[in-house]
């Protein structure tokens, strides 16, 4: 039996079908916990021709979700890591890995040589990005976000529908949706989100009906509940991707929170210094212009911050320090730093024996 | 009128329900909106598209329907 015989033998696809998998040509944005999923179902298809964008290097903390990759890939460019294990699972297609940021200046000709753009970015100009360049090539999109445990899945630009500035026009504003990497998020839940963006990517090169297009599909992990919304197609936002001249620099999971190193810390004038930690975390620091306020108070002791200086907010390791800064951040209180590596950082600044 | 809303991602976190049923004798959406900011203040903060039965809807949108879902753009991947 043939690699692909089990889809020859579906009379919906055959090898007329199989033989339209194996000339598409499918670009997929991010070899995340979207990307893995997608990347895994369309080599296992036989797509043809499969490109991966990631300029990001595998973490341990990737393995929980982003299944193509293990522990001998840690420190690895994903689109090569990715490359490697798809080229095992499917030597007979072609896979072309572009380890770089997808940026304004390479978009275009990046697209150019596809016939459809996967989303399976991790932050909103990428989205943005992808977006309008989708518009402008005149690609479709296969669309798809999560959030903790709900995820939304759609198809953009496809067949005259509506594209995602239909949906969203426009950016969130910085910090306003937490991201992944911060909040945390099911492991399970890009593995069904990405498989369904695969789907709709086979769907549109099979030609089957019921591609999820001018719809945006809801799906929640936890009640297992679907909700379709339709959206309508805004013919001036098609207009407005055409001439827009956003700033899509990244504002990725990693730097939505201004930070800061505690050496460029100390180079400041006019700095408090805020000890968001609780009271009972060791070590202790006092130091003059250092405050104590827990997080979980902060917000109702927004007096006790000096608005004239430049606040330096810390925590134990620089990850509630950062929510932090987002609390301050809401009320408009400005010129706040999230202090890279917390209070373990300033002792290793200073020198200071922890034991 | 009895609107049952649903919220989704982050919204749940601020009303603390994924869904209610509100009494609402107003029209538009954006009339329904300013009833739900003074009832979560820190909804006004985020970003989120109305959907009237199930079709997302602009602000001055009629409510005549009785299925509200409140949608956040979701950036994770």
């Amino acid at each position: 039996m043939s690699r692909y015989s089990r889809h020859i033998v579906l009379q919906d696809v055959g090898q007329e079908g199989q033989n339209k998998l194996l000339q598409a040509k499918v670009l997929v944005i991010g070899a995340g916990g979207l990307g893995c999923p997608i990347l895994q179902y369309l080599t296992a298809a036989g797509v043809g021709t499969i490109g991966i964008v990631d300029y990001d290097v595998v973490d341990i903390s990737n393995l929980q979700r982003q299944i193509l990759f293990g522990t001998t890939s840690l420190g690895t460019n994903k689109a090569l890591a990715a490359k490697t294990r798809l080229e095992d699972l499917n030597p007979t297609i072609k896979i072309n890995a572009y380890p770089e940021k997808l940026t304004v200046n390479n978009a275009l000709e990046l697209f150019k040589n596809y016939d459809i753009i996967v989303d399976g970015t991790d932050n909103f100009p990428t989205r943005y990005l992808i977006n309008d360049t989708a518009i402008i090539t005149n690609k479709p999109i296969v669309y798809g976000a999560i959030y903790k445990f709900e995820g939304q899945v759609s198809v953009f630009n496809y067949q005259n529908g509506p594209s995602y500035r239909c949906l969203f026009p426009i950016p969130p504003q910085k910090g306003s949706v937490a991201n992944c990497s911060e909040i945390g998020v099911l492991g399970v839940l890009p593995g069904i989100i990405g498989t369904m963006q695969a789907n709709e990517v086979i769907k549109m090169i099979l030609g089957f009906d019921g591609v999820l297009s001018g719809k945006l599909l809801c799906y929640n992990a936890k009640t297992n509940q679907t909700t379709q919304l339709k959206i309508t197609k805004s013919i001036s936002e098609f207009e407005n991707a055409l001439h827009r001249k956003d700033d899509y620099n990244e504002i990725s999971c990693e730097t939505q929170v201004p930070e800061i190193s505690t050496e460029d810390a100390l180079q400041k004038d006019h700095i408090q210094f805020i000890d968001v930690r609780e009271y009972d975390e060791q070590p202790k620091l006092e130091f003059p212009n250092c405050i104590q306020i827990p997080l979980n108070e902060l917000e109702q002791n927004l007096n006790q911050i000096n608005s004239n200086n430049t606040k330096i907010l810390f925590c134990q390791y620089g990850i509630r320090s950062k929510t932090a800064v987002e609390i301050l951040q809401k009320h408009n209180i400005t010129n706040c730093y999230s202090l890279k590596g917390g209070v373990i950082a300033i002792l290793e600044h200073l020198k200071i024996d922890v034991q | 009128m009895n609107l049952n809303i649903k919220y989704f991602g982050l919204l749940v976190e601020i009303t603390q329900c994924s869904e209610e049923t509100v009494s609402f004798s107003k029209t538009t959406v954006s009339e329904l909106l300013n009833f739900l900011f003074e009832k979560y203040p820190d909804l006004k903060n985020k970003d989120f598209q109305v959907a009237l039965n199930n079709e997302i809807v602009l602000k001055d949108t009629l409510i005549t329907e009785n299925e509200i879902a409140l949608l956040p753009p979701f950036s994770g991947g």
